[in-house]
């Protein structure tokens, strides 16, 4: 028999686990040449802020052993025009579009909530996690209480789920983690890039221009798949697992780690099919090893 | 409408020092392809992102890229061999308008390539086309036979004086441009950021329109991930945005590129 791939995840339903990440898969319309974005679990789009950004001059990337910096900045148009160009064309798919909001203040966090929730997304990701911006971004994503403050502003105004994407880039994920479930946040995706820097020894200058930037690419999956493991001990909420995902195996072993979805990214760089080869590989697990679904593989870690 | 295809690699030639030409087949890429337009190359199971590479020349269903070996990708794709596979997606970006009736093609080093294409698609279409290409070095001049048979006429400068005229592709552009304004009425440029800057300046001194096309280190290569930005001037206005050069590019007119900011 085939495996059921559908997961129910804060109280909504997902036809499969596989999502793409935000900030790597723009607003879907690239993607969408390659495959029919139906076919994904759902899409965390490109981080949007209250005005449109500019984003952190070039160059913004740096290949590194198995990994990619990134610098972007959270270039983006802002988040009315994104409910006026990209929301209706994501919307044609059959798939869950999760906006990915970032705030200078808390009061930008829930106006841009209010803004998303009205234009009926399916699930607001905060982000509090960003490395590449000074100010919000990741300074709510280090401190519990910032965290906790962003999560009930958030949540007091939204009429979707909301989840919290966190950074690694602190000395204990669990107590973020917590605070967050504290505040009401229905989910919690993780981890977003890790903080990190290249120099050109030529020039004696950083590859980047921003000089530091985000590292993301199979050389962080195993620290993301030990914060997942972490977090989903600690909290009853559900998580979504990232971090370097390149293939089914690595989705699997966050699986069993505890995730309930799991999100692609830098994978979709080098192979814009990533995503569907390891919903195929996913299936094919489960077939191979007789299970009817992934419950019976979540969390089932075996420690002993 | 960009592809992802493995292609059979036909061959692998150094044609210069530390330049490689490489002829992969691929009817959906060679069949779509415009000047201007690059592929993106996964080189190799340990590098995760592609190369970006312009595409130099079609042939039928074969595709030809020239690139340079800079490091561990370049250095991957040169040890190819003939009848290997390799995973190519393209055509990408947005390639040369060739808009004017006489165009002046003006090169410098490894950006000579993709206005090979661009000399080729222009002269069939009974357009006027001609070249000044630059190199460093006479052991890193390539392409002169091609661009001769593609051009009414290729003038060659090197920085070290080793072949053809001594000094800069730019000295040429100015002379050519000071003897005859008339010369062209459409510059296309590839090269180096400081040769295309000072191209770019040349041409707005003659009113001449010009197209660039930028290189920057790319993520996806299909405009997604927004890390190949380049700056732009806003249209009509005093301020500045951030394209894609993967997609928005990899050519812009060199009016819209704000230099200090790419």
């Amino acid at each position: 028999m085939k495996p059921d791939l559908a997961v129910t995840f804060a109280g909504l339903e997902f036809k499969n686990p596989v999502t793409v990440a935000s900030g790597t898969f723009g607003f879907g319309r690239e993607y969408s040449n390659f495959f029919d974005l139906s076919q994904l679990g759902g899409i965390c789009v490109k981080g949007l802020t209250l005005k449109a950004r500019e984003g952190n001059p070039p160059p913004r990337i740096a290949e590194t052993p198995m990994g990619i910096l990134n610098s972007v900045g959270l270039q983006n148009p802002g988040v009315d025009e994104f409910i006026k160009t990209e929301l209706p064309f994501l919307r044609r798919f059959n798939t869950r579009v999760i906006a990915n909001i970032s705030g200078n203040t808390v009061e930008e966090y829930s106006l841009m909530a209010e803004k998303l929730s009205d234009a009926a997304v399916d699930m607001l990701e905060v982000n509090i996690s960003c490395p590449n911006i000074r100010a919000g971004g990741l300074a709510f994503g280090t401190n519990p209480k910032s965290a906790s403050s962003v999560t009930k502003a958030v949540k007091a105004v939204s009429k979707v789920p909301v989840m919290v994407k966190l950074s690694p880039n602190v000395t204990d994920i669990c107590e973020i983690a917590l605070a967050c479930e504290d505040a009401g946040a229905d989910a919690l995706s993780l981890i977003n890039t890790i903080l990190g820097m290249r120099i050109d020894i030529e020039a004696g200058r950083p590859v980047l221009k921003n000089i530091t930037g985000g590292l993301s690419g199979p050389a962080i999956f195993p620290v993301a798949l030990r914060m997942v493991w972490q977090v989903c001990k600690a909290v009853k909420i559900p998580v979504m697992g990232m971090g370097g995902i390149s293939g089914a195996e690595d989705a699997i072993e966050m699986f069993f780690a505890g995730a309930r979805l799991i999100s692609v990214g830098t994978a979709c760089f080098k192979d814009p099919y990533a995503p569907l080869k390891i919903r195929q590989g996913i299936e094919e697990y489960l077939s191979r090893k007789n299970k009817a679904s992934l419950n019976d593989i979540r969390g089932k870690l075996i420690t002993d | 409408m960009p592809f992802q295809r493995n292609c059979r690699v036909i061959e692998v030639n150094q044609i210069a020092n530390g330049l490689f030409s490489l002829v992969f087949d691929c009817s959906d890429i060679a069949g779509s392809t415009k000047a201007g337009q690059f592929v993106h190359i996964s080189c190799g199971d340990g590098l995760l992102l592609r190369r970006p590479i312009s595409v130099c020349d079609l042939d039928g269903s074969l595709v030809r890229i020239i690139f340079q070996v800079k490091g561990s990708g370049t250095s991957w794709l040169s040890e190819r061999k003939q009848g290997e596979v390799i995973d190519v997606l393209g055509p990408l970006g947005k390639g040369f308008a060739l808009d004017g009736s006489r165009l002046l093609l003006v090169g410098g080093g490894i950006g000579v390539p993709p206005l090979l294409m661009a000399a080729r698609q222009a002269s069939e279409q009974g357009k006027k086309v001609n070249a000044l290409l630059g190199f460093a070095d006479a052991d890193k001049v390539i392409l002169l036979p091609e661009f001769a048979s593609a051009c009414d006429w290729v003038e060659v400068s090197t920085e070290n004086g080793s072949l053809g005229k001594h000094g800069y592709v730019t000295d040429l552009l100015i002379s050519r441009l000071e003897a005859n304004q008339n010369i062209c009425d459409l510059i296309l440029s590839c090269g180096p950021q400081a040769m295309l800057s000072r191209v770019a300046h040349i041409a707005k001194e003659h009113h001449m329109p010009c197209q660039v096309s930028l290189e920057q280190r790319m993520g996806c290569g299909i405009g997604a991930c927004l890390v190949c930005s380049c700056g732009i001037k806003s249209p009509g206005g005093e301020g500045k945005s951030f394209a894609r050069v993967c997609a928005d590019g990899p050519v812009f007119s060199s009016r819209e590129v704000i230099w200090d900011e790419t």
